[in-house]
């Protein structure tokens, strides 16, 4: 691999001075709130996939909404980049939300689809911590993992509807804290009402415990029918909103509508046609 | 303000004073440039592969434990073996008067000291990227000159 070139490759992506066809390969999103340890259990995932497999990780930080900068700090999690036997197979690149809204923005699917083209067998990408309506990861990923973590609420919380729907496998993380057991039984008697509830384990980043069982899940995992329609409708969704935000006139539509009064239908109708 | 940039900011060597690197972070992220900060402890290796991987424009080196006259040159000429040679580099730190001329010499562009505003950084990497200046180049302008 010319890291360099894929480097500079995945750049004139992100500033749309390049297309990239859609590729069928595994594209798993990690995803879950902040703190949960995502990074932490990306970097032991990765220990145990390289050098056998090749993987490169996309890690979503956010964009400041008012400077625009951004400072993207999950590479200092990664000890496996450390390791130079494992470091080669492993392709890391930190990627800021710039002016798209949610946890990830659109273009992550282009970079994604590049990296699969490039041939690497597992792209993970790690959005920003994540709220409980956070559904976007799923227009990127056909495979989605939700991580969480003991001490988040009461068993209510795993009623409620939003990203665990859609989570294909989900890993309560930190199971070496008390009251990981516990989580796991609210998400399981929750999910349990479901047609096919996805599988749920425990995993300590900390101490390694259940890593493994963990990537040899992630490795068998399959693209779920039930969620393809959701995927679609994220997509779609998706599209729409790139259409107005990267329209050219967008920042002097938004300058009109608060400074000359143009209303907010004039404005989507100027953005869309 | 100029073009949003990636930059690496990075600790090379065995320093664990990150104040400095942080602040600098944090002054080039409000300023509306890509942060990539590295952590501490960083080999010349390592840093060099993050360079490539995040695809910056810019790496920023803080040394305050005196190995800079060591580990900038050779980060200067780790980018050029790896034919990043419109990487541009620049130091800061506890650099005494007296080392700068040779890291100048080694390609460094630019070096902070205690007291710099950060908008001073600023106006460097606004500068630089608008000129051929990188490591690998020919051009032997610096700021402050």
């Amino acid at each position: 691999m010319n890291r360099v070139k894929l480097a500079r490759s995945l750049s004139a992506i992100e500033n749309g001075d390049m297309e990239v066809d859609d590729a069928d390969g595994r594209i798993f999103a990690i995803t879950g709130p902040p703190g949960v340890g995502k990074s932490c259990l990306i970097d032991s995932i990765l220990h145990r996939l390289a050098p056998e497999f090749s993987v490169a990780v996309l890690a979503v930080d956010p964009t400041s909404p008012l400077s625009g900068g951004a400072l993207l700090g999950d590479r200092i999690r990664l000890t496996v980049l450390d390791d130079k036997e494992k470091s080669d197979s492993i392709y890391f690149r930190s990627v800021a939300t710039r002016s798209s809204i949610g946890s990830i923005p659109s273009v992550v699917k282009s970079l994604a689809n590049f990296l699969v083209l490039e041939a690497f067998d597992l792209v993970i990408i790690e959005t920003v911590g994540a709220g409980q309506s956070e559904t976007r990861c799923a227009a990127v990923a056909n495979r989605i993992i939700v991580v969480e973590g003991p001490a988040r609420g009461d068993g209510i919380q795993a009623e409620k509807a939003g990203l665990l729907e859609l989570a294909d496998l989900i890993v309560v993380n930190k199971s070496d804290i008390d009251g990981a057991q516990r989580v796991v039984n609210d998400l399981k008697m929750s999910l349990s009402i479901n047609q096919e509830p996805p599988p749920i384990i425990t995993t300590s980043a900390l101490t390694g415990d259940g890593i493994n069982e963990l990537v040899k899940m992630m490795l068998s995992l399959e693209e779920r029918e039930s969620s393809k329609r959701a995927r679609c409708r994220q997509q779609l969704i998706m599209a729409h909103e790139n259409t107005i935000v990267n329209n050219p006139n967008f920042e002097e539509v938004i300058d009109r509508i608060s400074q000359e009064g143009l209303s907010i239908e004039e404005a989507l109708r100027e953005l869309i046609d | 303000m100029g073009e949003r940039q990636r930059i690496v900011i990075a600790k090379p060597g065995l320093d664990g004073h990150d104040r400095g690197a942080k602040v600098v972070a944090r002054a080039l992220r409000d300023g509306g440039h890509e942060v990539i900060y590295t952590g501490l402890r960083r080999t010349p290796d390592q840093i060099i592969r993050t360079v490539i991987d995040e695809d910056a424009r810019f790496v920023g080196l803080s040394s305050l434990s005196g190995a800079h006259n060591h580990l900038f040159p050779r980060i200067c000429e780790l980018l050029r073996a790896s034919e990043l040679n419109d990487v541009v580099v620049f130091g800061g730190g506890i650099i005494p008067e007296a080392d700068r001329p040779a890291l100048y010499d080694s390609g460094v562009k630019a070096i902070f000291g205690p007291g710099t505003p950060s908008t001073e950084i600023l106006e460097f990497i606004e500068v630089a990227s608008s000129m051929d200046c990188g490591v690998g180049s020919n051009n032997d302008w610096r700021w402050g000159d």
